[in-house]
């Protein structure tokens, strides 16, 4: 039997006494890229650090691969790339090939040095997001597109099932957004990634995704994308507290 | 010029553990500088400072013959948990925990010395170092203390880097960053007891960061800067040591300068490299 990767069963959290999630469930299915929308402050970051571990629910329990969260043992199994990623120290002196290796640091183990294995791993992630020609290259020298496929490549550097993005796309352009939503594409037909993006660009988001959340303290919808998009404006104001126009894409 | 320094016992132990120093306090201090704790360097000197007051006084009251070298340690490695332990304890407002201890680490050195009636060329020489104060016992010493340290920072490298370039994501993929930091801590905090008999206890956090500054100029990526580092810190120490021992001056001051000097040339070819 195949376990869903994440499954939430009546998730609370609390930061002292302001609820920010109360009473979420659901699951990601294996294989699903499953796109998570909702209002600034709905708890949508709060959500994935409780999947990643560094909170701890309230109430309720997590199951990633139908091991408990909380004690998960194999950590790479999950790879991230954060909503901070792209505002990180950009005066750090490490070259591309140094930050994609640190996604290999946990998976190798202490008393242990990277050996001609795990360089080739580094590289060929590095591959992975077109960035081989900057491999030696310091990432503070790059724009930030090109940061954050190198975020990518480290998050797929340890070869993780799930693959969870915090807004990843804050701060790009337009054509490398696109660019961006390929490579997650290819992850997940090519190389079967369960993938969790949470995001703002609804309108690329649906055309790749395989299941919508909207997040607003409760779920407020779980579906798929056709379903999403079907919403009607007066819906979305429902979850978003307040007037919502929906942008259409024609392309 | 170098002759005295292989003449003298003297002189050569505090020529090799010079060169000792030279690597361990930028080996250490590119981790401090890249995590931005170049303060904390400051607050464990401080801190170190009073182990020694009291390692001093301890021997001029009551005849206890601690050496203050040990009890600067000592000190120095209390500071460094008692600072771990604030910044949790604080965890809005982590950067008080360095007040804090800074200022304890000065209120205890003052109380010390004057119990002791001051020991006016013993502190003088211990502010801003000396050619002439290292035994070999503090030779032995300080080379273990260099070798734990590097065997430390090569073993435990990868974790290390990971930590200091994005500590949220070390924790994640399942790295202990809590103990791993604290390891961190207390080789920095026995890195500057090792350091202060030279360089002194106002300048060694400069021993650990100028050297950084420079090579962050000039080197691609981290291994390259961690060893260009290393390099200045060691040209610094050397040209330190020779000059304040000719000029009768504190080897920590001449140390700083030429470290000063060295960073000066490297922002100087970063702004030619840019024109050219
Ligand atoms: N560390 C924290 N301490 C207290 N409140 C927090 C903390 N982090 C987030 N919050 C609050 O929790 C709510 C949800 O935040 P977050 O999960 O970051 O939302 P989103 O990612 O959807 O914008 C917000 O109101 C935010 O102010
Ligand atoms: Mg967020």
């Amino acid at each position: 039997m195949e376990y869903p990767a994440v499954t939430m069963k009546n998730v609370s959290y609390a930061y002292e006494n302001k609820t920010v999630l109360d009473h979420i469930n659901f699951e990601v299915p294996k294989g699903a890229f499953m796109g998570v929308v909702g209002p600034n402050g709905g708890g949508k970051t709060t959500l994935i650090k409780l999947i990643l571990g560094l909170l701890k629910p309230d109430k309720g329990s997590i199951n990633i691969f139908n091991e408990n969260g909380e004690k998960l043992q194999d950590r790479n199994k999950i790879g991230f790339v954060s909503q901070k990623a792209n505002a990180f120290n950009k005066g750090f002196p490490a070259t591309v090939y140094e930050v994609v290796s640190s996604g290999l640091t946990a998976t190798i183990g202490y008393f242990k040095f990277f050996n001609k294995t795990h360089k080739d791993k580094i590289l060929h992630a590095i591959d992975q997001v077109g960035m081989l020609d900057y491999a030696y290259e310091n990432i503070g020298n790059l724009s930030g597109g090109q940061q954050q496929r190198i975020f990518i490549a480290r998050a797929l550097v340890s070869d993780p099932e799930l693959i969870i993005l915090d807004e990843p796309t804050v701060g790009i352009d337009y054509e490398n957004v696109k660019r961006f939503y390929e490579l997650l594409h290819q992850l997940h037909q090519k190389q079967n990634k369960t993938l969790l993006l949470v995001t703002h660009d609804t309108g690329t988001m649906t055309e790749y995704a395989t299941d919508i959340v909207c997040l607003n303290k409760t779920l407020h919808f779980h579906g798929k994308p056709e379903e999403y998009t079907s919403l009607t404006e007066k819906d979305l104001s429902q979850f978003y507290g307040h007037p919502v126009n929906i942008v259409s894409h024609n392309h | 010029m170098l002759p005295d320094f292989f003449q003298y016992d003297f002189l050569r132990y505090t020529f090799l553990t010079g060169l000792l120093i030279g690597v361990i306090a930028p080996l250490l201090g590119t981790f401090i500088v890249v995590r931005r704790l170049s303060l904390i360097a400051d607050a464990l000197s401080h801190v170190t400072l009073a182990g020694i007051a009291f390692g001093l006084m301890a021997e001029k009251k009551f005849g206890l013959m601690i050496g203050p070298l040990y009890s600067g340690m000592a000190f120095s490695v209390l500071g460094s948990i008692l600072i771990e332990k604030l910044r949790s304890v604080y965890k809005a407002f982590q950067e008080l925990a360095i007040p804090i201890i800074l200022s304890s680490g000065v209120g205890l050195s003052v109380i010390f010395i004057s119990v002791a009636d001051g020991f006016n060329t013993d502190l003088f020489n211990y502010l801003f170092g000396s050619v002439s104060a290292v035994s070999q016992n503090d030779f032995l010493m300080i080379l273990t203390i260099a070798i734990f340290v590097i065997l430390v920072v090569v073993l435990f490298y990868k974790e290390l880097f990971t930590l200091s370039f994005d500590e949220e994501h070390a924790t994640i993929s399942g790295l202990h960053s809590k103990q791993i930091h604290l390891l961190f801590i207390v080789l920095t905090a026995l890195v500057i007891a090792a350091s202060i008999r030279i360089v002194g206890v106002l300048l060694v956090s400069a021993l650990m960061t100028l050297p950084v500054a420079a090579s962050m100029r000039l080197a691609k990526g981290f291994k390259q800067m961690m060893l260009l580092s290393i390099l200045f810190g060691e040209l610094s120490v050397i040209i330190g040591l020779i000059s304040g021992y000719y000029l009768s001056i504190p080897p920590g001051g001449t140390i700083v300068m030429v470290s000063i000097i060295i960073l000066l040339i490297a922002i100087g070819i970063k702004r030619l490299k840019i024109r050219v």
